[in-house]
This record gives C-alpha cells, structure tokens and sequence, in this order.
C-alpha cells in the first residue's frame, strides 16, 4: 500500500513538473506592454488628438456591430442599454444580421472570448456594457486592431494608449441634479402641508457600492434636493451589490423604519421602489421608468436615466464614416444621452416640471454648476482642492486637481465619475 | 416479491443487470433522437424557427470555428476536472456537495500568490500557487470529513455550507485587491507582467489545462480501478461494514479520498485563475462544482467516459448561447432545450438499467 501511494505520488508530482517546464520553456517572456506610457494624465481633449485612430471606412450595409452584455433584457441595467441599441439599429436601418447580441457574459475571460468570437463573425466595432468587461475588451482590443471596441462606464481607455479602444459615459450627475430638484420640490410639499417639519426633511438612499460613480450619483442628487429645500440631510446605505432584490428592499425598508421620509436608490432591481409603494414613501429611481414599468404609480416620481442610443449612432456612424470614435466620450443633456423619464403628476409634488425645466435651462446655460464648491462643505470647511483618483493604477494615487473655477469639475478629466467625498449633510449608515 | 400475485400490473418494472452494449448503445441512440424530436416540436411551437437551423446552431457554438473548438475544449477540461475531482468521494457515497467551494478556495490561493507574489519570476508563482491551491482545497474538504469520522456529521449540509463560507471570503478578500477601490472587480491580475500565468503552449493558451487534465483523468482512471485505494473506496462505498470487516480503515479512507477530492477541485481552481481567467471573484467556479456532480453520475464515476459526459454538458451549453445569438432569442428558450436533452439522456439510462414490459409477464423472473 505503501508503495502505490508512493508510485502515485511521484507520478502527479512528475506529471506537474513536466508540464510547468515545458509550459514555462515554451513562453518567452513578455515586453511590458505599456512600457512607453508613465502614467501622464492627459486631459480627453489632449488624448483625442494624439491617441484615437480610426479604421477604414466601412459601407453601411456592410457593417456589422457586436453587443456584450452583463446580463439579458431581466436587468434593468442592460435592459436600458438594451432599449438604446434596439432603437439605432431600427434609426439606421440595420437589419438582425449585422446587429449581434451576447448576452449573460460575465466579467471573466468569458467577455475576452465573447469579443474575439464577435470578431471572428465579422463585427467592425464591439460594445460592452459592465465595467468588469473593461480588461478583457480592452485585451481584445490589443489583438484585434483592425475593430473598434467601445466599453460603457470604464477608465483606463486614457491611459491605455491603444487606438481602437474607447469609453464612454454621460454626465449623469446632471440628471440626478434634477431628480434631486423634483424630490425637493415634494419636500417642501410635506413641509408646507404639515406633515413633517423642515427638520425632519430627511432623504434616504439604496446605493450599491462606495463607489465613485454611486457617490457621485448621490451627492449630486443631494445637492439637487437642497438647492429647492435648505433643511433637507441624506442617510446612505450601502447594499453591497448591483442586483439584489430583496437586500434592496430590505435596505429600503431600514431606512423608511429611521424617518426617511423620501427614498432614492442606485442599485438595478426593484426592490427599492417596491417597498416605497408598499409604504407610501415616494420615491425617486434611476435608468427605468418606476411608476409606468413597476406600476408604482401612487409613489414614484420621476427616474433620471442614461440614454445609450446617442452614443451608439456616434460610435456606428464613426465606423461608417472612417471617422475616430473619442477615445473617452461624456454624453450630457445636449446630446440627449441625460433624460429624465416622464414625471408622474400624481406623485410629484405641484410645479415640479416648471421647476425642472427652470433648472434645466441654467445648467445648459451654465449658469448654473452642479458641483459648485460656494453649495457643499467637507468636514465644515469649504472644498478648495482636491486631488482624484482619475489615472487608474494599484495604489490608488489621486493624480489630478478636480477643483477647477470653483467647482468640482466632474467627468472632464475621463467620463466615469470620479467625485467620491461624504460631504457634510450626508451620512454613510 | 410475492411470486402468485395474481393482480398483474400493467406496467411492469424489473431490474435489468445484462444488457448486451449494443442494445444499450441502440437504446441511448433512440433517446437522443427522441430528444431532438421533442426539442423541434418545441421549437415549432414556441418561437416559429427552424429547427434544423436551430440544431445547427447549437453545433456552431461549439464547432463553428478554431476558437470556438478551443473554447469548447478549455470548458471541457475545467469541467472535467472538477468532476474528475468529486468522483472518488461520490463513488464512496460520500456527499460532497461542496465542490464550489473547494474550487473558490484553490482559486483564491491562486490569485493570492500571483498578487502578493508578483515580483518573483513566474515559473516560482506557478509552482508555488500549485501547491497552495492543492492545500487550499484539500483543507476545505478535510474540514468536514474530519466531522464526519469523528462526529458523523451530515456531509451534505456541512460541505454545502463551506460553500457560503468560500463565497465570502472571497468577497471579503475583493475588498483588499479590488481596481478601481469600491468597484468590488479585481479586474486581470498582473495585466501587464503577465507573472504567475500559465504561458502558452504552441501559441495554444488553453493547451496547458487541457493536456493537465487529460493527464488527470487517466491517472483517476488507474487510481480507481488498479490501484488498492480505488479498491477500498468502491467497498466502503458499497457497505461500511463490509469495507471493516475485511479490514479496511473505513474513518481513513473517507479522510483520504475527500482530501484528494478536495486537493483536485483546488487545482481546479488553479486551472480557472492562472490559466484561463486571471482574476477573481465570487463567480469564478459559475456553479460548475455542481455541474460536475451530474458529470460524474452520468458517466458512472468512470473518468473515460467522464470525458464524453463533461463535453456533452459544455456542448448544450455552448450551443445554448449560440442560440440566444443566433436568433435573438432569450437564453432561457436554448436552456428549455438543454434541459429536454439531458432529461432524455438520464431517461435512457432508466430504460437500459431496468425492464419494462407491458401487460402480462409471459415468465415469472427470477
């Protein structure tokens, strides 16, 4: 018995060990690849001149465009991207052959495989929807250079130095601004009729992660809230997730139990919204119209959202046209890529869309700024610089001053969001 | 059985022990084509395709072009591997339901040694994650055989629980390697230098893990049926007592095979994080320790045809997606029609393990 085992041992032990050099012997070692970039931060403007290349251009019956997705058309967040590429495809005339969908791929080496078979099938520009897909398309992107490949919500398109990859976002926080304007605007309602004091106006929100791209998201809703009513404070709670129906609700709920009287959330399920109607709370979504689609009618009151279609006309046309895609592209509510979904009158307090719309016009106008430092303190103080973490790397070294003109310069410096400070009103629970 | 029932039933059921290969490869022939019938009339009906298109398809995903077979291949073998893995605990009915979490582990110690260690050369992370993976696994398995030998334990439950306990911490891990902080992705892991991957071989990245496993599986094979540990696991799988009173150490071999079954689903692991994805996160096994239990089944615990049962699995499910492409259709449809598949598969094993007459039994068996 003895010896089988040892027989045993030795053979797995030799069969690794054969394995391993012949591997190792076979792989020669690699060139850094980024050996020339160190790191500079270039503003988006800088990097569109030096970095993005565009491909030949391709005739528009000829085209052929590749979509990963997270999940399928169940997520509300791919079902809005969902809707986007639905709805170009249909504007330019696409048929079903020169659209492709992969859906349910995961933020692994499965996104890597999804590209390359998306290439394979003769696709000039690949699109994909989750920030984890960004390694594994932009891997794609190095050893296919002939295809353009474009990837919602990521960061390191600016630093990559690679020609045919490319980010997007929108400057959402303008969206969530105004969302935050309706919310204040019921506030002042409650206030006015009674029902609780200015004290009390206090807002919770269902955010996902401790994330930039939420942070900002709340801050700048917050801020939209206080603009119309002074009083108003936020509590934060984190569910620690992007999808998870009853954590959402569970959260939600939590809230509503510590006097939230209103209830906003950046997270992609229902539950939230849900448990808002259950109680009577009104509530204010991201990216999916609650009240028509959730039927929270008695609660919901309007969704700032992301519309991708803007952006996928550019991307498709560029290809087109043989024309660059922007290497970071921040779509805003000019270009019709921030929206708000139609207000729910019975929901909303009166004058809400007059207001919104008033609001709208500054911050088109910009005469009005989002994150203008005279709003917001930090620890008491007023925000006078502050560096972020805009260039990714290991050790998260801020690398650029966001405080430009006496405002937190949001999404300028690359798309995704970048302001990630608790200021003072706020409360992470 | 009461031999002079007189109540003959209509259908009659009896156990089956000889059946001639041929018949039973007619039989499992016969029941694929069924399942493919029964699919197209699905097909017809719910979505109003072709069903040749959609079959053809379903073929593209794993054969339609040179990266496809590969993928395909690289699936096969992950897959098998871990079914390679549970198959000497199951043949011992020993429950091993926690498969998942004996991969996560391996793989965490992978992606453990390849950050923490990336200043040595790679070949060193390699052969150090190796060995931290197998021990990862292992430790994960020997935990509640441990309980078992000593306290009798329900293994089910407990290894079904480490599960949850790899899960989160994994997701407690993510929070320290997590790029950017607060995206809970770790993203690719030594993106640039590339340390601590398996290389390619013959410009083949996937080769390693498959010529690895197809290595495994015939040394699983030898393990089972020539060796004196195979012995002891198939008679204390058979019966305890039986496996003591010949003298078998019955607490020691359960301890010693979950611990290779553990040891393997972490090399498993390894395979996953070094060699085909290079990152990590709660998602990394996909479920597949529980796959790999049907695997195991169907091919009976013999690792040969393991290689057929692991690829037939990893076909439908290539195939599925290549559906949900292929015709814009919602993932769920091709799923229905793996689920039909598999279900006539598992059926034809009923019609070769036992008889089935109908009406009155000319002669009594037995």
């Amino acid at each position: 018995m003895k010896k089988s085992r040892k027989i045993l041992a030795l053979c797995l032990a030799l069969a690794m060990v054969v394995l391993c050099f012949t591997a190792c012997g076979d792989g020669e070692k690699k060139p850094e690849a980024d050996a020339g970039n160190e790191n500079k931060v270039l503003s988006i403007d800088e990097v569109e001149k030096t970095v993005s290349k565009a491909s030949d251009p391709v005739a528009k019956k000829d085209i052929k465009v590749g979509f990963i997705f997270l999940h399928d058309e169940n997520s509300t967040y791919d079902k809005n991207f969902m809707d986007a590429a639905a709805a170009v495809q249909k504007k330019l005339g696409l048929t079903d052959d020169q659209v492709i969908y992969k859906v349910n791929i995961p933020e692994g080496d499965e996104c890597y495989n999804a590209a390359a078979e998306l290439v394979d099938a003769g696709c000039d520009v690949i699109f994909a929807d989750s920030f984890g897909h960004e390694p594994y398309m932009l891997k794609a992107a190095k050893e296919f250079p002939e295809v353009q490949f474009c990837h919602a919500t990521g960061t390191n398109a600016q630093t990559a130095l690679t020609p045919n990859f490319h980010n997007a976002f929108a400057s959402i926080y303008e969206g969530r601004f105004l969302a935050g304007v309706a919310a204040g605007m019921k506030l002042n309602e409650m206030i006015e009729s009674g029902k609780i004091t200015a004290e009390q106006a206090k807002i919770g929100y269902v955010g996902a992660f401790p994330y930039a791209e939420v942070k900002s998201g709340f801050t700048s809703f917050f801020l939209g809230a206080r603009y119309i009513c002074p009083s108003v404070t936020m509590e934060v709670k984190y569910t620690n997730s992007w999808f998870d129906i009853a954590l959402e609700k569970e959260s939600a709920l939590a809230l509503i139990k510590n006097k939230c009287v209103l209830i906003s959330q950046h997270a992609d399920s229902e539950g939230a919204p849900k448990a808002c109607e259950e109680n009577n709370i009104p509530n204010i979504a991201y990216n999916i119209d609650t009240a028509k689609e959730l039927k929270c009618e008695n609660t919901a009151i309007i969704s700032s959202k992301i519309n991708w279609a803007p952006y996928f006309e550019l991307m498709i046309n560029s290809v087109i046209e043989g024309k660059a895609i922007p290497v970071d592209w921040c779509g805003g509510i000019k270009e019709g890529s921030v929206q708000l979904t139609a207000l729910n009158e019975k929901a909303a307090a009166e004058g809400t869309q007059a207001k919104i719309d008033e609001i709208k016009g500054k911050l088109e106008d910009g005469s009005l700024n989002v994150f203008d430092t005279e709003t917001f303190k930090v620890g008491g103080k007023k925000l006078d610089t502050y560096l972020a973490d805009v260039v990714s790397d290991d050790k998260f070294t801020p690398d650029s001053e966001a405080i430009i003109d006496g405002e937190f310069s949001e999404s300028t410096h690359r798309s995704a969001p970048y302001f990630d400070i608790i200021i003072d009103g706020i409360t992470e629970i | 059985m009461n031999k002079h029932n007189h109540h003959e039933p209509l259908i009659r059921i009896s156990k089956n022990d000889a059946m001639p290969w041929q018949k039973a490869w007619a039989i499992r022939g016969a029941c694929i084509l069924a399942a493919f019938i029964v699919c197209a009339v699905v097909i017809v009906f719910v979505t109003n395709l072709n069903p040749l298109q959609v079959f053809a398809s379903m073929f593209e995903g794993s054969f339609g072009s040179e990266r496809k077979i590969w993928i395909a291949l690289q699936n096969t073998a992950i897959l098998l591997c871990i079914s390679l893995a549970v198959t000497p605990a199951f043949k011992m009915r020993f429950w091993n339901l926690g498969a998942e979490g004996q991969v996560l582990m391996g793989a965490l110690a992978t992606a453990a040694c390849m950050i923490n260690l990336s200043d040595l050369p790679s070949t060193a992370i390699i052969a150090i994650s190796i060995g931290a993976s197998l021990v990862s696994g292992l430790i994960w398995g020997v935990i509640p055989s441990l309980f078992k030998a000593k306290w009798n334990t329900n293994e089910s439950l407990f290894t079904l629980m480490m599960n949850y306990v790899a899960i989160q911490l994994i997701a407690y891990f993510i929070t320290f390697w997590e790029n950017p902080k607060g995206s809970n992705t770790v993203g690719i892991i030594n993106f640039n230098s590339e340390a601590g991957w398996i290389p390619a071989i013959f410009n083949q990245k996937y080769l390693f893990n498959i010529l690895a496993v197809f290595i495994l599986t015939f040394i699983m094979y030898v393990y089972l049926k020539h060796s004196k540990h195979g012995y002891e696991i198939s008679v204390v799988g058979e019966s305890e007592n039986t496996a003591r009173y010949i003298g078998i150490n019955v607490k020691k071999t359960i301890i010693r095979t979950v611990a290779i079954s553990g040891a393997l689903c972490g090399f498993a692991g390894f395979l996953l994080v070094a060699g085909t994805g290079h990152t990590i996160s709660t998602d990394t096994a996909g479920g597949q320790g529980f796959t790999a239990i049907m695997v195991s089944w169907l091919a009976k615990f013999n690792p040969i045809i393991m290689i057929f049962t692991s690829f037939l699995l990893v076909f439908l499910e290539r195939g599925a997606g290549e559906i949900a492409t292929a015709f814009r259709l919602n993932e769920s449809v091709s799923e229905i029609l793996s689920g039909i598949i598999l279900f006539f598969i598992i059926g034809s094993e009923f019609f070769i393990n036992y008889k089935v007459s109908i009406g009155k039994s000319k002669k009594e068996v037995n």
